[in-house]
């Protein structure tokens, strides 16, 4: 592979990887949803970009339902229900921001660790793009644990969804059926989500998940 | 051949032991050639005469204590020693060649073996420079301390030539058991000096934590040196550098070694006894300690990882590099929490102690990889640093202690104005506080320019996990010296700027001209250094060339001697002398040009206070040193301290003052000494008991102990 | 030897061309700021006469100030001054280069904010404190961030001597890089903090408790704060240079190159100047000023973007 197209493959990649410590660094909400939309868009150009540099055409497929699913429907129809729900414009963190950047830094070198040694024989551009996903997925977890609010929830666990399709684009030969199935499973998740919250907010009055699990019954 | 050695058969010498050293130094330098034999005769005799001068001294202090001008015969007798002995390690540095003597002392199995090559002369010269200066300052404080607070307190001038005496020893010994008695003779003779100020408050709690860990100090080296002994039972370090220990040896010999050495540098956790032990002392002993006998422990470092273990494994760097960041970085931000000026030069000792740490790790690292070039640059910056450090922190300590000296405290809140009061003083802690946060073209900067190029060549090892560490690393000595500018800025301007805090702090006065002229020598040095430390590199680089078999100058054209440019595989330069100079002849050519062509007019006025033109003598509107920590200490202090600031404002009308109170835990103390000090209560406890059994119960437990005894020898014969 | 002489030239060039150009960026970046929000605004060109008349005004100063406080603005703008002229400008060929590399110029950005934040102490005011204390704060991330972007560079090019690094860049066999692209970032996170502009500090306030540059030099006057200004200037100037000579210094002329190539390197200088400056009153005028302990924040991510791109050089190929 040439020069241009690994370094361009593997610009996109940290991109993506850079939104995510773009939403563990966001306060509000909104500028979380802004952020989320652009890891999309990233995401998608990363896949539109294997897809030419790898000749394999169902990755542009899979680039253009990112770019419609992620970057424009999820987050035009989490903003409303972030208008709709009025809801609170920042959100606490369980963690102070220095700390959760810190923490992602140290579970970014810790995949570089873990994928680096293990994939020596693997080509360069599959083992850069299985630390980088793999960093995706663990910071899309760190910020599902360390949010309260239900919808910077919804964000992070779909922040875990694009890790897994960064890995999945980097891996030459894919089949398509992973990618629909991955991005169907998006959606479910999100149809659920959104019930989810909206059921929560009728019952409670909150999306703070800590003030929730007091409702569970032992404590009334 | 000493004539007089032979004769008695007291000196035995080994002349030949360091060939390939001595020989690659005489081709070198042929000149040194002259100076070798006049060295050679006797160079250990000399040594052996200084430290027994250094002792006699001693012996000759007690009584010295009571005649006029006693103090100065035994201060000025030991800036002398210290001095010649500077000069002699200095000659020997640069001549090369390794000298041995065998003492019939000691032992009846192990005679005292006696060893002085370019490793111990580079310590040895660090050490009695900064004794020599010492002294002076030391015979000063003693007359300013008299003129302000009458008698002296404590033995200070016996204790003060045998703690020298025991730093000599330990970096001359080449034997475990001269080594450790010679150590326990340092901390013993350090411990009594804490104690010297036994009535202030305090200062007995701090001589109890630093005997406790001093031995548990010793602890750790007398096994760590049992186990690269291994089972020949030869203590001499001829026998421990021939056999290669075990894997499992080397890692306890090395882990061993970090806690016990490290115990007395200062690495995080174990500094806890170094905040409270060094400030309690007399300043010119605290200089010594922090300045100095920290160097020593680093030195008893070297000597085992890069000398007596031989062949490194990759991970001992890898251990260095943690264990040195963490001190570096904790140590910084426990100085940025001090009130106490002593204490806060005490924790950055600490902080420099782990720039010190991460060097020897970086040396190490490269050593086990095999690219000895940028082993010896890296090394070159750890000894460079620990020349650096000793003179910027001895003058710092001097500066403390002549502010103490003439206000009689060491609060920072209770300062300010000093530079008004005492300008020298406050000129040279300024050089002193501008290297110590390693400003060009002081020579702080230029120890940690050397450590960063090393840095940047960490990306050539073999390790992945040393890699991603260097780099961390890195961020973590910038991390450092960025707070290290910030504690010094806090440190100066709370002292030495501003108005008084105090009425002492305004009535204060410039010190006696020996301290001063104590200051100034190290201060000198400071800029010295820092515009051309090329011939001090290159003076060093036998200790470099003995380490890791290569100097970091290797692989480079004819370089010189103003010009810092190390090997080629480096490829970068630093000049701070044509620094000094277009730095000089730009404010030469603005401030002529500012006089000659804007106004030059002054007038005088009050400082703006938002229309707060009262006098306020108590300077109680400006910042205090708990103001001016605040941003930091809410950045960093409240994740690693849990510092808390808790304001009490009264009520409108209420006329009593608003209070602020800092709270903040020392984690050290929090995760590690408490616990360890109630498991020990618990474990004290338990043993009490024993003290009160019936006779037959102390029999059965003795019998048992002795059945237990047999059980394991038999148990070992069997495996063995 | 003609090569050395001609790299001194080019040295006293550069220093009196960042020395001339200071005050128009700063005015330039003010014009396009009020015009961006609908003012008339000054002319670029009054940054020169507010200098001239300081230079001009008598110098007030407190009872109680020493020395220091005297001999630190000569001090930081020297510091500064002689830092502006390491950044090749239109030439990498420079007779200091040599001497001093990237790292003894944050080092010696370090001195003038070692001395600058020392004056602010020395009056004993509380203004001067809160400036140096918060300064040193900023300090604190700022330093180490850029320390970590000149560790990412210099792993990539093999040099730490910024001339090399020109060279190199201007070279193109770098090719895109993700460490580049963070170390870019956090750069532009600690000029933006170092020349206290919005979000971290605003230049044009006096609103006391939110002000940290101007607080610290709040009893400076007269050709005191002639030379403290002037040295604000010329830090701006300094690092838009610094920018533009690691991440963009095409047209720049280099070692064996004529009087021509010497010219354009001046043309394009000042072109990229002018786009930086519009750059930076573009984003100056879109964004609000941040918490004070927010900055920690920001510079804290600073530190951790440079950090990580010196990691992922481990991971791109070709170490």
């Amino acid at each position: 592979m040439s020069n241009l197209a690994y370094d361009a493959a593997h610009l996109l990649g940290a991109l993506v990887l850079m939104m995510s410590f773009a939403l563990l660094y966001q306060r509000r909400l909104s500028a979380l949803l802004n952020a989320f939309t652009l890891q999309a868009v990233a995401l998608a150009a990363a896949a539109a970009w294997q897809g030419y540099a790898q000749h394999s055409h169902h990755l542009f497929i899979t680039a253009v339902l990112t770019l419609v699913l992620k970057a424009v429907v999820m987050p035009v129809a989490l903003r409303r229900i972030v208008v709709k729900l009025n809801i609170e414009r920042t959100i606490e963190p369980a963690l102070s921001i220095g700390l959760t950047m810190v923490a992602g830094v140290s579970l970014v070198t810790l995949s570089i660790l873990l994928v680096m040694p293990v994939t020596e024989d693997a080509t360069a551009l599959t083992r850069e793009d299985l630390a980088l996903s793999l960093s995706v997925v663990l910071l899309g977890l760190l910020m599902m644990i360390s949010r309260r609010n239900a919808v910077s929830q919804v964000v992070g666990f779909m922040s875990i969804e694009n890790g897994l399709i960064l890995a999945a684009i980097g891996v030459a030969g894919m089949p398509m059926i992973v990618e629909m199935s991955i991005a169907f499973s998006v959606m479910v998740a999100f149809i659920v989500f959104g019930i989810f919250l909206f059921h929560i907010r009728e019952r409670f009055d909150t999306l703070d998940v800590q003030k929730i699990e007091s409702f569970r019954g032992e404590s009334q | 051949m000493p004539r007089t050695a032979q004769r008695s058969g007291l000196w035995k010498k080994r002349g030949n032991t360091n060939v390939a050293v001595f020989a690659c130094i005489r081709a070198r330098n042929v000149p040194y050639l002259f100076h070798l034999h006049f060295l050679r005769f006797g160079a250990m005799a000399f040594a052996g005469v200084a430290i027994l001068c250094l002792l006699l001294l001693s012996v000759l202090g007690m009584p010295a204590a009571r005649w006029k001008g006693g103090d100065g015969v035994v201060y000025g007798g030991t800036g002398a020693v210290c001095a010649a002995l500077t000069l002699w390690a200095a000659l020997r540095l640069a001549g090369g060649g390794v000298d041995e003597v065998v003492l019939p002392l000691g032992l009846p199995w192990l005679p005292a073996h006696l060893r002085a090559d370019a490793l111990s002369a580079f310590f040895l010269m660090v050490v009695n420079f900064t004794g020599a200066t010492a002294s002076l300052y030391g015979w000063g404080y003693g007359r300013a301390h008299h003129a302000v607070h009458g008698p002296k307190p404590g033995p200070v001038l016996p204790l003060y030539p045998l703690f020298l005496a025991g730093m000599n020893l330990v970096l001359l010994a080449n034997d475990a058991f001269v080594f450790l008695v010679s150590w326990e003779f340092m901390s013993l003779a350090s411990w009594l000096l804490v104690l010297a100020n036994h009535r202030e408050e305090g200062t007995a709690r701090a001589a109890r934590i630093y005997l406790i860990m001093a031995g548990f100090g010793t602890a750790c080296l007398l096994l760590a040196f049992g186990l690269l002994a291994g089972t020949h039972g030869d203590y001499s370090f001829a026998a421990i550098r021939t056999h290669t220990p075990t894997a499992l040896a080397g890692a306890l010999g090395v882990g061993l070694m970090l806690l016990g050495a490290g115990s007395k540098a200062g690495l995080v956790p174990l500094h806890i006894w170094l905040p409270l032990a060094h400030p309690a002392a007399p300043s010119h002993v605290s200089a010594l300690m922090s300045g100095v006998m920290t160097k020593v422990a680093v030195y008893a470092i070297v000597r085992v990882t890069f000398d007596l273990l031989g062949e490194p494994a990759w991970w001992w760097g890898g251990v260095m590099l943690v264990a040195g960041s963490v001190t570096a970085v904790m140590g910084i931000l426990y100085a940025l929490m001090q009130d106490d000026l002593k204490r806060l030069l005490a924790y950055s000792t600490v902080e420099n102690i782990g720039v010190i740490i991460i060097a020897l790790g970086m040396a190490l690292v490269f050593k086990a990889a095999h690219v000895p070039v940028i082993a010896a640059l890296a090394l070159s910056a750890a000894l460079l640093h620990i020349v650096n450090h000793s003179l910027f922190k001895s003058l710092l300590f001097f500066g403390a202690g002549a502010v103490l000296a003439s206000t009689g405290t060491r609060d920072l809140g209770r300062m300010g104005g000093l530079i008004h009061t005492m300008p020298v003083t406050a000129f040279l802690m300024l050089v002193g506080a501008a290297a110590i946060s390693s400003l060009p073209p002081l020579n702080g900067f230029v120890g940690e320019w050397l450590l960063f190029q090393a840095i940047l060549n960490g990306p050539t090892l073999p390790q992945w996990i040393l890699k991603i560490l260097i780099a961390l690393v890195g961020a973590a000595v910038a991390l450092a010296a960025a707070l290290a500018g910030a504690c010094f800025v806090r440190a100066y301007g709370t002292a030495f700027l501003g108005r008084a805090r105090s009425v002492a702090a305004s009535g204060a006065r410039e010190v006696n001209w020996a301290m001063r002229v104590a200051m100034a020598v190290p201060a000198l040095l400071c800029v010295v250094l820092g515009v051309m430390p090329t011939p001090l590199l290159r003076l060093v680089e036998p200790a470099t060339r003995l380490l890791v078999e290569a100097g970091p100058f290797d692989g480079r054209a004819y370089q010189p001697w103003f010009w810092l440019a190390p090997t080629s595989a480096v490829g970068n330069s630093y000049n701070g002398l044509v620094f000094l100079v277009v730095i000089a002849a730009v404010s030469a050519v603005l401030g002529l040009a500012i006089h000659r062509w804007a106004s030059d007019r002054v007038r005088r006025s009050i400082a703006w206070g938002c229309g707060f033109d009262e006098p306020d003598p108590a300077g109680v509107t400006q910042y205090t040193p708990s103001s001016f920590g605040q941003p930091i200490r809410r950045a960093f202090g409240a994740t690693v301290f849990r510092a808390r600031d808790t304001v009490d404002m009264p009520e409108p009308g209420d006329v009593r003052p608003a209070r602020l109170t800092v709270r903040w835990s020392d984690p050290a103390w929090v995760w590690l000494a408490d616990p360890v000090v109630r498991l020990v209560n618990a474990a004290a406890d338990r043993v009490n008991e024993i003290q009160f059994l019936t006779i037959r119960r102390y029999l059965s437990l003795m019998f048992f102990a002795l059945v237990a005894l047999l059980v394991l020898v038999a148990v070992l014969q069997q495996w063995s | 030897m003609k090569a050395l002489l001609l790299s001194v030239l080019w040295q006293v060039v550069q220093m009196a061309l960042v020395l001339a150009l200071a005050p128009l960026l700063t005015g330039w970046v003010r014009w396009v700021k009020s015009r961006l929000q609908a003012r008339c605004g000054a002319s670029p060109l009054q940054p020169y006469r507010d200098i001239l008349r300081l230079l001009r005004k008598d110098v007030v100063l407190a009872h109680n100030a020493s020395w220091l406080f005297r001999a630190s603005p000569y001090m930081i703008f020297t510091a500064i001054w002689v830092a502006a002229g390491l950044v090749p400008a239109f030439t990498s060929h420079l007779a200091l280069a040599p001497s001093a590399d990237l790292i003894a110029l944050v080092a010696l950005l370090g001195s003038a904010r070692f001395f600058l934040a020392l004056a602010g102490m020395d009056v004993g005011t509380s203004f001067g404190g809160i400036g140096s204390s918060r300064e040193m704060m900023i300090a604190a991330f700022a330093e180490p961030a850029m320390m970590m972007m000149v560790f990412s560079v210099a792993i990539l090019v093999g040099t730490t001597s910024l001339a090399e690094i020109a060279d190199f860049m201007v070279s193109g066999t770098v090719g895109l890089r993700v460490s580049l692209a963070l170390a870019l970032m956090a750069l532009v996170m600690v000029a933006i903090a170092e020349n206290a502009r919005i979000p971290i500090d605003n230049p044009s306030t006096h609103l006391e408790l939110t002000m940290v540059h101007e607080a610290m030099v709040l009893e400076y006057s007269g050709r005191h704060l002639a030379l403290v200004e002037g040295a604000a200037m010329l830090k701006l100037l300094l690092y838009m240079a610094l920018i533009a000579c690691i991440f963009a210094p095409w047209g720049m002329a280099h070692p064996g190159d004529g009087l021509g190539p010497a010219l354009w390197g001046l043309v394009t200088f000042a072109g990229k100047m002018a786009l930086g400056g519009a750059a930076l009153a573009v984003f100056e005028t879109s964004i609000a000023k941040m918490r004070v302990f927010r900055v920690g924040d920001f510079l804290g991510g600073a530190l951790l973007l440079a950090t990580l791109g010196a990691i992922f050089l481990f991971v791109s190929r070709g170490v």
